[in-house]
């Protein structure tokens, strides 16, 4: 399964990100699909994580808590939250092939960035309803 | 499933070493980020138990410069060979977009070598990827050194015979421990990919 996402629907996908993520004070948001590819990166311009990296653990690790989740009877767990000591990390599922992946700093609370993650879902979803399938 | 983003102009391209444990999928990958490290931004990832065995997988991200326009950003995995381990290895396989398969020219790893090729065209089947339908694979014979210390290694024509009859992919004698045809091999098969990519998507 391969996709192809044209110059509007990137441009629609950022807009959002940048609109109802990167705006809160986020530090970096990256959506990338299950198999570690990064479709879309933003990042405050002071943090220069490696994000193709980052990316392939995220998936990885999406996948192994899927596997988890299988275990004891769940289909998967559609989010996870790291927490650190000055940086945190969540991960969002989007459709059923890509993941939202937010990193952020304590200044944010996790209560208004979990219900703007909703938000983006359902507008990046909107957006990837029209991807071409090849 | 390789990304193609036109407005940044990219695409990525997943690259999976695959091959029974123990017969240097790894230190494939730990001769190239040697060789390439000067030019990468990257760190290899690996996450491994405390035997130094590959647990879930080794990630090598490089750029490969443009094609047609386009930068190819190649992404090179393994998964860990041991069977016991086959969800994980099931795992990196999602999205893979060509394959290396490292063979372990020990006598005693015969049984072995056939085994983890069955067991990858069934992960394959599982993502709907036929091997023996035009898949981007390439095989490399790895430890071809050892003959030189007396261990017991099988033919080119035994592994040919065993592994490749049916696929006829292009096949490399390497060892990895040296480098001897590690970049060769990588090279192939990026070609491989990419020109699969571009059969696909034209």
């Amino acid at each position: 399964m391969s996709y192809i996402l044209d110059q509007e629907q990137l441009d629609g996908i950022e807009e959002v990100l940048q609109k109802d993520l990167m705006d809160l004070g986020l530090k970096c948001v990256i959506l990338i699909d299950m198999a570690g590819n990064i479709i879309a990166n933003l990042d405050n311009g002071q943090v220069g994580h490696d994000v193709y990296s980052l990316a392939a653990l995220a998936a990885g690790n999406f996948g192994a808590v899927c596997a988890m989740a299988a275990i004891i009877g769940e289909d998967d767990f559609a989010l996870l939250f790291h927490k650190g000591k000055n940086e945190n990390i969540h991960f969002s599922k989007v459709l059923d092939d890509f993941l939202l992946v937010t990193i952020f700093g304590n200044d944010v609370s996790l209560g208004y960035l979990r219900l703007k993650v909703d938000e983006s879902i359902s507008k990046i979803s909107k957006i990837f309803e029209t991807t071409k399938k090849v | 499933m390789a990304v193609i983003n036109i407005r940044k102009k990219e695409v990525q391209v997943k690259i999976v070493y695959v091959g029974p444990g123990r017969g240097g999928k790894t230190t494939n990958l730990e001769y190239l980020f040697g060789a390439v490290r000067h030019r990468i931004q990257s760190d290899m990832v690996s996450i491994k138990t405390h035997g130094d065995r590959t647990l879930f997988f080794d990630f090598l991200p490089f750029d490969l410069g443009q094609i047609q326009g386009y930068m190819v950003k190649t992404q090179l995995y393994t998964v860990p060979g041991q069977v016991k381990y086959n969800a994980t290895r099931k795992l990196v396989l999602k999205g893979v977009d060509g394959v290396v398969f490292v063979a372990d020219s020990m006598e005693v790893m015969r049984d072995k070598n056939i085994a983890s090729l069955e067991n990858l065209k069934e992960n394959l089947a599982f993502y709907d990827l036929d091997l023996y339908n035009k898949f981007p694979i390439v095989m490399q014979y790895n430890k071809r050194d050892l003959a030189e210390q007396g261990v017991p290694i099988l033919t080119i024509e035994t592994l040919e015979q065993d592994l490749n009859s049916k696929l006829k992919a292009p096949y490399f004698e390497a060892s990895a421990l040296s480098g001897h045809n590690v970049i060769a091999t990588v090279k192939k098969a990026i070609t491989m990919t990419v020109v699969s990519l571009q059969d696909h998507f034209t």
